[in-house]
């Protein structure tokens, strides 16, 4: 192999890792409050296509319409309440849902198409012109070059954008402690050895698909709902930071169309598809009642959801089709018959597919299944953690002063509890039902506050090591030499007594969590004593993880996503464990606390792994609500 | 589903190597064309389809659940601004559909930050964001608060139903 360069990029103000949705929001906004600051972007592929959104998307799911009198922000917040069984950040919500529009009426003018509603388009009055909706929330978007058009905002406002860096570890300061001090990682095209400094480090990576095992086996791995690259970065680098994080038992399991994955989202909303089960009875209703006695009246409250616009929780309806499931009565059938007799409908439920998820397409024409004639298959999936969708996993961050109660406010907005540590997106915790849009907003917030950071001298008199950027350097290319010299004891294959690859790590992790932690085959189930035999699994696992084999620099890049997984479930582990209910029934059950106890469990759950030891110290951080005042 | 790249259409170029978000796109050292390298880390975005200029990768469905015999092609023009789609079912049926990607010509419609005048300190120390608050609701109200909306924020279980 030739020899590894190391590339210094010096004095960096804004240093944005992992340019999705949440990190182009960040470099974008950066400019605009920084416009002599240095901001550069660090991203593991090309921005052009990367992070959840690069397939495209069909709708946006988190847009307000305040202009058009739709929704107040306090009504997101208690949607998103209601859906997570309370256990939300509610500053962060609220804060988020106020600037979401203004991030939307922008992507518009650069040239992402919105459908407008053409009830809507010539009306008179305040809903004139307003944007077609698909539900209370979604709006429907024309989003196959949604990622183009965002990064192109992005490009324009950074100093460099590196793509193809597989940012390994941050950087931290070696004068004052718990201080971020940029990042390090490699190119995975040409393996050379980066690293940034920066004042300010704001992670928008991505959270994790891949860490349960999935349903599908082979070639079919990559089929997964979230992108198979979203390898759970933005918590293996933190948490290895020192920054609490919040809420990484919230796991979600989504019902989607069998095997694609395709999304149900329009097909509920908009075209008003609904369920039923093998034998075309309706089947959800009938588990309510079991469901109400596990988390009370308070969470679910079936007659009260029939009257108004409050939902019945994800969690809860997933919950019934896994109950159907178990009882013998699948498969569970999305009913499109009926719809796609009306030709428009017809035509947005193929392209709902073809904007966001081409493989279920690809499923369909495989399988002659036109939904026309046939009610397609829905299941559940394997688990993800995320925390944009109907969870909200990631870090535990400050809130805005204006809003934010004492125990959620330390001075800088979306500030982790590591200084100078900004997320976005996936990484905030405790905000669910952001979305694309609302990662992006979370992004600037995120951005203008590392400005103000910066401007208060904040990130003055930081200290890197020679020996920090030597160790990491060591530490980051291991894998390939212990293949190198590994290699050589075997005459031939991939079994070896010295080293393990990429993929059968991987394989171990997703068995030690699907058997351990409540995944599919074990219909999302769990208790004290899986737990902690899974947790010394994950602990006998990192010892082997120091011998990851990588045959080449493309490898060395799944070593390192692998690490970053197995980061992520093990403080998902740790989370599970300490929430000692069953939360969210539907995404995972504790076996041995099968009811929801707001007694005790009324609370976010906030851990802290200790950089040096690898200790983790759980607790429990009050949990607020928005109330209108009397 | 897994994409795979034929032999007598690529020529090598690499536009499907610069833009595969899972790096899974690779140039064949012996032959001197692109091939997927890993399909099992492949989330069949069709990055790599799209941005072939020689029409040259295609999708075969996962064969651990998709029969063969099927297809689904994609042509995206920047400069007309559309996507066109033509899905072929295993039994022959076809369905074509087009889209609009953008309504704007590329790259003319984001300003550049840096030639415009700095934002007051006024708008450094509120909670307004850029172009706040006139792009919210595009007129001239203010951004939300507790005060403006009447909210408080309070402890307790009881106020999850609160609205």
């Amino acid at each position: 192999m030739k020899a590894i360069k190391t590339i210094v990029e010096d004095n960096i103000d804004i240093l944005v890792v992992g340019a999705g949705l949440g990190g182009t929001g960040a470099a974008y906004e950066a400019r605009y409050w920084g416009r002599n600051k240095k901001i550069v972007i660090a991203e593991k592929a090309n921005i052009n296509r990367s992070g959840a959104v690069a397939q495209g998307l069909y709708a946006i799911n988190c847009y307000m319409g305040t202009r058009f009198g739709e929704n107040n922000p306090e009504d997101h917040v208690r949607y998103a309440r209601i859906d997570l069984m309370g256990m939300v950040r509610e500053d962060l919500l609220f804060d988020m849902a106020r600037h979401v529009d203004s991030a939307v009426h922008k992507f518009e003018e650069w040239g992402l198409p919105l459908m407008k509603d053409p009830k809507r388009e010539n009306a008179e009055g305040l809903a004139k012109g307003a944007y077609m909706r698909e539900g209370k929330w979604q709006i429907m978007i024309h989003g196959e070059s949604y990622k183009p058009i965002v990064a192109e905002a992005a490009t324009k406002q950074a100093d460099k954008v590196y793509n193809r860096i597989m940012v390994t570890h941050l950087l931290m300061d070696d004068a004052q402690d718990n201080r971020v001090a940029g990042c390090v990682g490699f190119n995975v095209r040409t393996g050379n050895y980066h690293v940034f400094k920066s004042k300010t480090t704001i992670v928008g990576a991505g959270g994790a698909s891949n860490i349960f095992k999935p349903r599908s086996v082979g070639e079919g791995a990559g089929r997964v709902w979230y992108a198979p690259w979203s390898s759970g970065s933005a918590y293996g680098l933190m948490i290895e930071a020192g920054a609490q994080m919040t809420q990484m038992e919230n796991r979600i399991v989504l019902a989607r169309f069998k095997d694609g994955y395709g999304p149900v989202g329009a097909y509920f909303l908009h075209l008003h598809t609904y369920t039923q089960n093998g034998y075309g009875e309706e089947y959800e209703s009938k588990w309510f009642p079991q469901l109400e006695e596990m988390v009370g009246k308070r969470y679910l409250d079936v007659a009260a959801s029939h009257v108004s616009a409050r939902p019945i929780p994800t969690c809860l309806r997933t919950s019934a089709i896994i109950s159907e499931m178990n009882a013998g009565r699948g498969p569970i059938h999305m009913v499109t018959m009926e719809a796609f007799q009306d030709p428009h409908l017809e035509e947005v439920g193929w392209e709902n597919f073809l904007g966001m998820t081409v493989g279920q397409a690809v499923l369909w024409a495989a399988t002659d299944i036109d939904p026309k004639y046939i009610n397609p298959e829905l299941t559940t999936s394997e688990p993800y953690v995320m925390g944009s969708h109907a969870t909200g996993c990631g870090a535990w961050c400050s809130g805005p002063e204006d809003l934010s109660p004492e125990e959620y406010f330390w001075g800088y907005n979306r500030m982790t509890s590591v200084e100078g540590l900004f997320g976005a997106g996936d990484a905030v915790g405790g905000t669910p039902h952001a979305f694309s849009s609302g990662s992006f907003t979370e992004g600037r917030l995120a951005a203008k506050a590392a400005c103000k950071y910066i401007d208060d001298g904040k990130g003055e008199g930081i200290v890197v090591s020679d020996k920090q950027i030597a160790d990491r350097k060591e530490q980051i290319f291991r894998p390939l030499e212990t293949y190198r010299v590994g290699r050589n004891e075997i005459t031939a294959g991939t079994v070896s007594p010295s080293y393990i690859l990429p993929m059968p790590g991987l394989q171990r992790l997703q068995k030690i969590m699907d058997e351990y932690c409540g995944g599919v085959t074990v219909s999302y189930m769990t208790n004290d004593k899986l737990l902690n035999m899974g947790m010394q699994k994950m602990s006998i696992m990192e010892e082997d993880l120091e011998k990851l084999g990588a045959e080449d620099i493309h490898q060395l890049m799944r070593a390192w996503e692998l690490k970053h997984r197995h980061r992520t479930s093990e403080c998902v582990f740790q989370h599970t464990f300490f929430r000692k209910e069953t939360r969210w029934p539907g995404y995972y059950y504790r076996g041995d606390a099968m009811k929801l106890d707001d007694e005790n469990w009324h609370v976010l759950t906030v851990s802290h792994r200790d950089r040096d030891t690898g200790e983790y110290t759980m607790s429990k951080a009050p949990c607020y609500h928005l109330v209108n005042d009397e | 589903m897994p994409t795979f790249v034929y032999m007598t259409r690529c020529d090598g170029c690499g536009h499907c190597v610069d833009i595969c978000p899972s790096d899974i796109m690779h140039i064949d050292e012996k032959y001197r064309r692109a091939y997927n390298i890993e399909p099992n880390m492949c989330w069949e975005c069709y990055s790599c389809v799209k941005a072939c200029p020689h029409q040259a990768i295609d999708v075969r469905g996962y064969a651990d659940f998709a029969p063969l015999g099927h297809s689904v092609r994609t042509i995206r023009d920047e400069e007309k601004g559309t996507i066109a789609w033509r899905v072929k079912f295993r039994d022959g049926r076809v369905k074509n559909f087009l889209s609009p990607i953008t309504t704007q010509p590329w790259g003319t419609k984001i300003p550049d930050f840096r030639d415009e005048a700095e934002p007051s300190d006024e708008m450094r120390n509120s909670e307004l964001l850029s172009f706040e608050p006139k792009y919210i609701r595009m007129d001239d109200g203010g951004l939300h608060t507790l005060e403006s909306n009447k909210l408080s924020l309070k402890l307790g279980a009881q106020y999850h139903e609160s609205h």
